[in-house]
């Protein structure tokens, strides 16, 4: 146990909690008796139904989705690359997750943006900084179905 | 719940004043307003502040220390951008609830050229989300609320684009505004992309500034208006975000709005077409869009149509149904604390025929709205009538 604590914590780790790496990294909620899915793991009550937090079970999150809008990010905070596109995906389980859109070009979805709209894209990870500590920081983005 | 009505305004031209603090900015206005009810500082019984950036610093009792330390009760107000409306609307519940009969509302902001809000800060900047799981900043959260409209309804970016060249239009006529630059649609179109659709001037600067109004009961109006007509406030909603399926990923600005705008209606006794003026918040073009159909005046997907027959413009550029022909944010600016108490001064220069807003005058105007929306969510609508 300890070897695998150790282990464990020499290894990367999620941008934000509800990313789960291994194998097979995908998104995780928490889903209330009532159907809503929250991304936050420390949630005490649903702010649907207001239901507490023994109402929730952890779920797992389909990797692929559709894009539901975007926006080009032009201009940002120093140290971001930009342009990028930031993309709000609708996930098959009824959650809306925030992340980056790669492999596709902003010029076309700017001159065309229908294109954007119920775009079926995946997840994938990838290594976007290291912490203090060295460890690597993983996050995920979509990039459209192949 | 008592009548309550707006003795005075007071407001300072919105801009940079690197020179001053927060509570001369704040006492500046809040003295404007004092002079204008035909009061002093000793007849207020209650004042409620709004200010963000130094919200943990007593802002009002600094105000006070500037102007006059009565002692009086003093609040201390933050709600994001709805900050100063919430103020007023604290003011207003004071005198309606039969507490007191004459409160003031003060809003004031000093963000020099503070750029881009939102995102997210603190920690180890590893685990900083901007950049890397898309983006929370305000261009790209409110281009995603017009990116929303294009894929319900077609709309263009000529249509957002349009909005920013008739409030940059309107912001000439005002001295208080702090850009009063004509744009032309192209150069709105061709300008620096900041956060698709919106262009660089579909996009409030961040400023200085402050407003305050001086709120009484009837029996005050009486002793101190002096015949003068002074505007009732019809209407003070305030609501926050309810639960909608993507609020916590994508902030929903329509949904609390339109339940505010419902409400505001209802207890003001009047519909869209009576309110001779809106004053809305447009911090981006994308936002003002929106909630035309929002507010009610339009129909749902009707907002294009709506710009392309001018919709929103001053009646002097042969539109109808005018929206903030103060300039909106767009051109008079944005500094948080002051927005939604100056856009009440606004409203309340046209119903009352002050001269502060009379090269821009609405003929005739018996009704005003004014709308904020702060991100996170708050909406205020006050409807003031005369």
């Amino acid at each position: 146990m300890a070897e695998q604590a150790q282990a464990a914590d020499s290894g990367p780790r999620p941008i934000v909690p509800f990313l789960k790496l291994g194998p097979n990294p995908h998104l995780e909620g928490l889903k209330c008796s009532c159907g809503a899915i929250f991304l936050d793991p420390k949630r005490v009550a649903c702010s649907k139904c207001g239901a507490t937090s023994d109402s929730f079970k952890p779920i797992a999150l389909s990797n692929k989705g559709k894009v539901y809008v975007f926006s080009v990010v032009h201009q940002s905070f120093p140290g971001i690359k930009t342009p990028y596109v930031t993309a709000i995906v609708d996930l098959p389980e009824g959650v809306s997750v925030r992340s980056n859109l790669i492999d596709v070009s902003h010029e076309e979805l700017q001159k065309n943006p229908k294109k954007g709209f119920d775009m079926p894209v995946e997840m994938v990870t990838s290594v976007v900084a290291k912490d203090r500590e060295g460890h690597d920081v993983v996050a995920f983005q979509f990039r459209p179905c192949k | 719940m008592r009548n309550v009505y707006v003795l005075g305004t007071g407001m300072i031209k919105f801009g940079r004043y690197p020179e001053k603090t927060v509570p001369e900015l704040g006492g500046e206005a809040a003295l404007i307003a004092l002079k204008d009810a035909g009061v002093t500082i000793k007849d207020i019984e209650m004042f409620a502040c709004g200010n963000l950036y130094q919200s943990n610093a007593m802002v009002g009792q600094r105000i006070l220390q500037q102007i006059g330390q009565t002692g009086i009760p003093v609040i201390n107000v933050s709600n994001a951008c709805a900050t100063g409306s919430t103020a007023f609307r604290e003011a207003y519940f004071s005198i309606a609830s039969g507490m007191y009969d004459m409160a003031m509302a003060v809003g004031v902001e000093q963000m020099g050229k503070q750029g881009l809000l939102g995102g997210t800060g603190g920690g180890d900047p590893a685990y900083s989300t901007e950049g890397k799981l898309g983006s929370g900043l305000m261009p790209a959260v409110f281009g995603q609320a017009g990116i929303e409209h294009m894929r319900k309804y077609g709309t263009k970016l000529e249509h957002f684009a349009k909005i920013s060249v008739k409030s940059h239009k309107h912001a000439t006529k005002n001295p208080f505004s702090q850009y009063r630059n004509e744009v032309t649609l192209e150069d709105v179109m061709n300008a620096r992309m900041v956060g698709y659709p919106n262009t660089l001037y579909m996009c409030c600067p961040t400023g200085d500034g402050a407003a305050a109004a001086i709120l009484v009961s009837e029996d005050k109006l009486k002793q101190f208006a002096g015949g003068r007509k002074r505007p009732r406030i019809a209407a003070s909603v305030l609501t926050s975000d309810p639960y909608t399926d993507r609020d916590l990923t994508l902030p929903d600005v329509n949904t609390l709005t339109r339940r505010a705008s419902k409400l505001a209606y209802e207890k003001a006794g009047v519909g869209p077409k009576d309110i001779a003026l809106t004053e809305l918040h447009d911090c981006f073009a994308t936002a003002e869009l929106v909630h035309y159909e929002n507010l009610g005046l339009c129909g749902d997907g009707e907002a294009g149509e709506f710009i392309d027959k001018k919709g929103g413009c001053h009646p002097d550029l042969g539109g109808f149904a005018p929206v903030n022909v103060s300039g909106g944010l767009l051109s008079k600016g944005h500094p948080l604390g002051a927005t939604g108490v100056a856009n009440i001064c606004e409203v309340v220069w046209h119903l009352t025929q002050d001269e502060r807003a009379k090269d821009r005058q609405i003929p005739n105007a018996k009704a005003g709205q004014a709308h904020v929306i702060g991100l996170g969510s708050a909406c205020t609508i006050n409807i003031l009538t005369i």
